[in-house]
């Protein structure tokens, strides 16, 4: 049989899927074993077993300045700063994208501005932006947005432009004025893309996110991360990684099913 | 061509050229109130484009035409119902938010949408209108969980409940298969006749074209330059009046069919 029609059953993708994570996780044991059979206070492979009681205080001891849980306080700033930046970035793909990609003169207009800036490597901007706003939130939040809207801007307006002219057609010849095709043609249909945009965009957003707190914060995963940098504290690097890839998951998962949810008709559901 | 006063839809000397191209040239045409138009031609002789002028999808480079005596704007409008090929019906909305849309947009210009008893009745309506055409199982499936043939009943009754002036039927049935074609020839056939249509369809087909139509408009080029063979376009070459509506008689099955297919 041929490769390409090799199609496991579910069992068997979890096991394949499953098999390669699981070497890495021997890899790393065994290397972090060999370390510290040769010396017991290496910092740089740290073992489970550290890991977890340098993650137990920063869950359980409150930090002695703000009094807060450094973990959950890290996880609410820093998911605070991606939710808004996405939030800001999604309501502009879905206005300006819809705007975009059904109207002409609005696409004429707008679509070289959208063009320009997202060609701009967002990181170049920081300096402008912690100059300009400050060193607080709003740079951080700012950066992601500014970071991944002109991409889900263009996504949408394409995706809006690329409706087939016959459904427009036959939305005017029901009578239907510009307001009511962006309204109810337009708009549905690009809600699941809009979706699939932030799914595409949250990638990115991470990368804006740790990069601002790394550069200046006080609080936030990112910044914990460059903070105990400084003491080769790999016990509490590896968990914060960990948990931010936990945490990318979930919302994509999540992001997923309210499509599948919300829009069984771009699913294929029923056929 | 001889009751210009009565006509519906009348093209006068109409041309459609894109830069040095000419697709159509010289074309008039009259139809009248309750006509079933069939044009047929080969790919390229501008079936689609007078299509499209008729829809007001595009404007004529030269010429007129006249809608009830008006001039038609260059936009489509809703005195001019349309069913294409493919793309026809919305898959975001069910069958039944398909055919109230329609409705909806006239009413409803700001909020895009009914509510209440207004919403109800414009339902009820649809309703009526989805089990003339034989989907009244259907209401609430997606057009992506239908057939493509139940898929064009859907768009003929969707284009339908605005009462347009003039239906326009472009391909509708070229993508069918022919069972289902004999089905959905049979289907139109009998809304011609019930809602008293004027209906223009534009076929591959040739036997359908003369089944279904009570006028033939052939399209071609008259003239071909073997150098240039984009500065001719093509034009009415055969008006061919057929007598009466069309094998009236014996439909393939009796009023709304449960469309199973």
């Amino acid at each position: 049989m041929r490769w390409i029609n090799w199609h496991l059953t579910k069992r068997d993708r979890l096991i394949a899927g499953g098999a390669p994570i699981l070497l890495l996780v021997v890899i790393y044991l065994i290397t972090a074993l060999q370390r510290h059979a040769a010396n017991p206070s290496d910092k740089i492979l740290p073992l489970p077993s550290g890991m977890a009681s340098a993650i137990t205080a920063l869950l359980t001891t409150p930090d002695p300045l703000s009094g807060h849980l450094v973990f959950w306080a890290d996880t609410f700033a820093s998911l605070q700063r991606l939710g808004l930046g996405l939030g800001i970035a999604t309501l502009f793909a879905l206005v300006l994208g819809l705007l975009i990609g059904a109207l002409p003169p609005v696409r004429a207009t707008l679509s070289p501005l959208v063009t320009g800036i997202a060609v701009i490597p967002p990181i170049a901007l920081l300096p402008i932006l912690f100059i300009a706003l400050g060193l607080g939130e709003t740079s951080k939040v700012v950066l992601i947005a500014i970071g991944v809207a002109p991409v889900m801007v263009r996504d949408i307006a394409a995706h809006v432009g690329s409706l087939p002219r016959e459904q427009i057609i036959k939305a005017e010849t029901l009578g239907a004025n510009s307001w009511q095709i962006i309204a109810r043609v337009a708009l549905p249909q690009a809600m699941p893309r809009l979706l699939q945009a932030i799914r595409l965009a949250l990638g990115p957003a991470w990368v804006f996110l740790i990069s601002a707190e790394a550069v200046a914060s006080d609080i936030g995963l990112g910044y914990r991360i460059f903070l105990v940098r400084r003491y080769l504290a790999m016990d509490v690097i590896i968990p914060y990684v960990a948990w931010i890839a936990l945490l990318a998951i979930l919302i994509d998962v999540t992001l997923a099913a309210i499509s599948r949810r919300a829009f069984p008709w771009a699913h294929g559901e029923g056929r | 061509m001889s009751n210009a006063l009565s006509a519906l839809l009348s093209l006068r000397n109409v041309w459609v050229e894109y830069g040095d191209k000419v697709v159509l040239e010289k074309v008039n045409l009259e139809v009248t109130e309750g006509a079933f138009l069939s044009i047929i031609g080969p790919s390229g002789a501008g079936k689609s484009s007078l299509l499209r002028l008729i829809l007001g999808q595009e404007a004529p480079t030269r010429g007129k035409i006249l809608l009830d005596g008006a001039p038609l704007k260059p936009e489509c409008g809703p005195d001019r119902g349309v069913v294409f090929q493919r793309y026809s019906v919305f898959p975001h909305m069910t069958v039944l938010g398909n055919v109230t849309f329609g409705l909806e947009c006239p009413a409803a210009p700001f909020a895009a949408r009914l509510f209440g008893t207004a919403r109800r009745k414009a339902e009820a309506q649809a309703t009526e209108m989805l089990e003339a055409v034989g989907l009244a199982d259907s209401l609430h499936l997606y057009p992506a969980q239908m057939s493509g043939g139940m898929q064009q009943r859907l768009a003929i009754a969707q284009a339908l409940i605005k009462r347009p002036r003039i239906l326009l039927l472009d391909e509708p049935f070229g993508a069918l298969d022919p069972g289902i074609r004999a089905d959905m020839h049979g289907l139109i056939t009998r809304l011609w006749r019930d809602y008293a249509l004027t209906v223009v369809m534009v076929t591959h087909d040739i036997k359908e074209a003369f089944t279904l139509g009570t006028r033939v408009l052939a399209l071609d080029k008259r003239r071909h330059d073997p150098h240039a063979p984009h500065r001719y376009g093509a034009t009415a070459v055969y008006d061919l009046p057929l007598r009466g509506p069309p094998v009236p008689a014996p439909e393939p099955q009796p009023e709304p069919v449960a469309a199973t297919h």
